[in-house]
């Protein structure tokens, strides 16, 4: 047919889980194609590897609640996955970010213990992974803190973080650093492409040290450099003479943006094919089986044939699933049953904004090895999974990494392609 | 704006209505990363959109200094149409302030080619000499040092009026654009052979200008006319075959007839472009599809060059990745450096223009630096225009991705 292209494997969706199944598949040796709406999740997340954090309580270590966590809910994607999956899949991850092309960029963490990183309004958040540039945030060292920020950064307020961390009990207290700018505002993305040059940082660092005390740690916006962010974090840090900590702010994401790189890196080094502004527009059925997927590309439709499809096209929050104005839920991408929606006449919202809402945990009916019910070649991963509130449970990252792994090995091991080289 | 939008306008215009303000375009926009006479995509567009009424004047001119690169569009999560819209608002800010001269000229390159070719080695001369080249600074607004291409002396379309393809039944339209036609006639004369080489009768219609650097310039009435006029003149050799398409090498060129003519300058409804639209490819997205069919020839020979291979703007606008890598991965003995960088700066002619020149050179800084550490020789890129940039910012020579291909098949 003309316009069509064939792969072995289609992922749908670019966030962690698609490119995380995108790479591992290519890394498995599929022939395999990323294709994206546009470019999404990472660069809106603080790219904290978040497993478990609460279940309901505070979790201190993701793992061992894990499998507490499973038994009380048995439709929960960690329950089908396994807790096994998720650890290997954190230690893919990790190798992969140490291998990536950021040099000297790691991750810090495990699932032992979460660590608890101030948020950008001072709150206290659990992650079982962080960047190695947030973890002198976890507040169970007890430093005296110092939070810096900038005027020029209208999304950051080092009072109001600082303030809500005392009242966490944290010896914290605020400064703020002028930077000579050539315009009105900045955000955390310009400020970082400054901070990965040398000199620039070199002068900040030296206008920040006069205004620190003895003893304290230093707590910056995320914005310690996008290229090289080891090089500027472990500068500054050196030039400060003390422990200096990212802590992540609002969109853009500085440290999405180089988790977004590394993953996308690691897909293209395997192999791998994405294209960005490839909405899905229809899909072509053979039976309970998927065939191809259409894209709006310019002038006309492209069409990627495959025996496998991943679904990683997000839930509510991409509008991969949504609610209409008539009160109906659609997956948009095949169409597929959801699972979770309350039932016809019963309410689909509750007024406390905070309590579990009805709707919350809708996704698309997978089985028990995550292929969609009635779409027997579509493996789901990601926030398009049913049965989590990755916002309540802090799981967001735990289950697209885990996810999007087991789809890469399902697809892998039942295709026949040569596997090995994805473990 | 229904005056100059129709409905597709206002349909355009309400995409910005889904705008959750999420930043992610203003993380790829290539101009306000550089440069803050540019407030970046999101502000000029779904932002200050809110701010534009119809037949009123513009309270802000700043959308002029977006180069129209459509990356926003692009990486949009919510499929707003962005630059379209920020397009259409250069447009009437055209002309409510008028349009220089200079956007006048080098927007025409039909003109400047028959002008230039008959005379080219003086033409060449005297447009390379530095005095010529600061009054045309002083007078046309033209930076002085702005890549500026050297005509070839000879025309495509005479090469191509002096043979025909081997009848084979299975006819492709080449379309060649101005680049090919006036300044860079070999290109044209390897993508005839390469498609002749995989058994296809090439006919080459007699044609003219997309009308995209109008576009780009805000010139709006005149693109409508030289691109319906390009449609009019392809449209008769697919109409009535449905297995005949249209294929170019200057991968902006045919991103204009695909898309932009028929979304920015709101000519959705033209039959004729319609069809066009739908049938035109881009040489390397066509050749790809081919090797997946199993009907590209695969007889290839060793390159042995290390090559950095950028994928321009408007080649990624096609949404269809970057087929150009694929293609490459065929030849033996290729080496190929991927480029991460967004743009080269000049986006058509905006890096030409005296005020935007140093803006163009600073977006480009990015993808010049990659180049040199690359350690490659040669550039690939599937633009002209670009290409032309980046070999005047690194001073290695560039060539577009089919060139390597050609080689391997030793034509």
């Amino acid at each position: 047919m003309r316009g069509e292209l064939h792969y072995d494997a289609v992922v749908i969706g670019a966030g962690t889980a698609g490119l995380v199944a995108g790479a591992r598949l290519a890394q498995g040796g599929a022939r395999v194609c990323v294709l994206a709406k546009g470019v999404g999740s990472t660069h809106l997340a603080p790219a904290t590897i978040d497993v478990l954090g609460y279940a309901p309580d505070r979790v201190a270590a993701a793992g061992p609640a894990l499998e507490r966590f499973a038994a009380s809910r048995p439709d929960h994607p960690y329950v089908l996955l396994g807790v096994d999956a998720v650890a290997e899949a954190v230690r893919w991850f990790g190798s992969t970010v140490e291998s990536g092309p950021l040099p000297g960029y790691r991750y810090i963490g495990d699932l032992e213990r979460n660590l608890l990183l101030p948020t950008a309004v001072g709150a206290l958040r659990p992650s079982a992974l962080v960047p190695e540039t947030m973890a002198a945030g976890d507040a169970a060292g007890g430093e005296r803190v110092c939070i810096v920020g900038t005027r020029s950064l209208r999304d950051f307020h080092p009072a109001l973080c600082a303030a809500n961390l005392r009242r966490a009990g944290i010896d914290a207290r605020s400064v703020d650093v002028e930077i000579e700018l050539d315009r009105a505002d900045a955000n955390t993305l310009g400020l970082a492409r400054r901070f990965d040059d040398p000199a620039w940082r070199a002068g900040f660092a030296a206008r920040l040290a006069l205004k620190l005390q003895a003893h304290e740690s230093v707590g910056l916006p995320a914005m310690l450099g996008l290229r090289d962010p080891h090089g500027a974090w472990s500068d500054v840090q050196h030039r400060l003479g003390r422990p200096v900590f990212e802590i992540p702010t609002l969109p853009p994401s500085v440290p999405g943006m180089r988790l977004f790189e590394i993953l996308r890196a690691t897909l293209r080094r395997a192999g791998g094919r994405l294209v960005v502004g490839a909405e899905v527009v229809s899909a072509e059925r053979s039976g309970s089986r998927i065939a191809s997927v259409a894209t709006a590309s310019a002038g006309h439709q492209a069409r990627y044939a495959a025996p496998w499809f991943v679904l990683a096209s997000g839930g509510f929050g991409s509008g991969a699933i949504e609610l209409d104005s008539h009160w109906d839920t659609h997956e948009r991408v095949f169409g597929l049953p959801l699972r979770g929606l309350p039932e016809p006449g019963q309410a689909r919202f509750v007024g406390d904004y905070f309590a579990e809402q009805p709707m919350a945990r809708v996704g698309v009916a997978v089985d028990s090895s995550l292929v969609a019910e009635g779409a027997d070649n579509v493996v789901v991963a990601g926030a398009a999974l049913p049965g989590a509130i990755p916002w309540r449970e802090g799981s967001g990252e735990g289950i697209a990494l885990a996810s999007g792994s087991h789809a890469a090995q399902l697809v892998l091991a039942r295709s026949g392609a040569p596997a090995g080289a994805a473990a | 704006m229904s005056e100059d939008g129709g409905v597709l306008g206002e349909l355009m215009r309400g995409s910005l209505d889904h705008c959750v303000k999420c930043t992610i375009c203003e993380t790829q926009c290539p101009v306000s990363n550089v440069t803050p006479l540019f407030p970046g995509p999101k502000y000029a567009g779904p932002q200050a959109e809110r701010y534009r009424v119809a037949l009123e004047p513009s309270v802000d001119s700043s959308v002029d200094y977006c180069s129209g690169c459509g990356i926003c569009s692009m990486v949009c999560p919510q499929g707003v149409k962005i630059a379209e819209i920020n397009s259409q608002a250069r447009n009437r800010l055209k002309q409510q302030k008028g349009i220089p001269v200079r956007d006048r000229i080098i927007t025409r390159p039909t003109w400047l080619g028959r002008v230039g070719t008959p005379v080219a080695p003086i033409a060449n001369l005297t447009l390379g000499a530095r005095p010529l080249r600061i009054l045309g600074e002083k007078v046309l607004k033209v930076h002085r040092h702005a890549a500026a291409p050297k005509f070839a002396g000879r025309r495509f379309s005479r090469w191509a009026r002096g043979r025909t393809s081997p009848p084979t039944g299975r006819k492709i339209v080449y379309f060649h654009g101005c680049g090919t036609e006036y300044y860079e006639p070999w290109e044209g004369e390897k993508v005839v052979q390469i498609l002749e080489h995989n058994g296809f009768e090439v006919v080459v219609p007699k044609q003219d200008c997309c009308g995209l650097p109008l576009q780009s310039s805000g010139l709006f009435d005149d693109a409508r006319k030289v691109v319906t006029a390009l449609a009019r003149a392809l449209v008769p050799y697919v109409r009535d075959d449905p297995d005949t398409i249209i294929v170019g090498n200057a991968t902006s060129c045919t991103l204009m007839l695909k898309r932009e003519a028929r979304e920015i300058l709101s000519l959705e409804h033209d039959p004729d472009l319609k069809l066009v639209s739908e049938r035109t490819y881009d040489i390397c997205e066509l050749l790809l599809e081919l090797h997946d069919r199993g009907e590209l020839k695969t007889a290839l020979e060793p390159v042995n060059e290390h090559i950095a291979y950028h994928a321009p703007c408007q080649q990624q606008g096609h949404w269809i990745g970057k087929p150009a890598l694929e293609l490459f991965a065929l030849i033996p003995g290729l080496e190929v450096s991927e480029m991460n960088a967004r743009c080269c700066g000049i986006a058509g002619t905006y890096g030409l223009k005296a005020e935007k020149y140093d803006i163009a050179m600073a977006v480009g800084a990015d993808l010049f630096a990659q180049v040199r550490e690359s350690g490659a020789r040669e550039v690939a890129c599937d633009s002209e225009t670009c290409r032309w940039q980046i070999t005047h910012a690194t001073g290695l020579a560039s060539a577009h991705p089919i060139d390597y291909l050609h080689r391997a098949y030793g034509l």
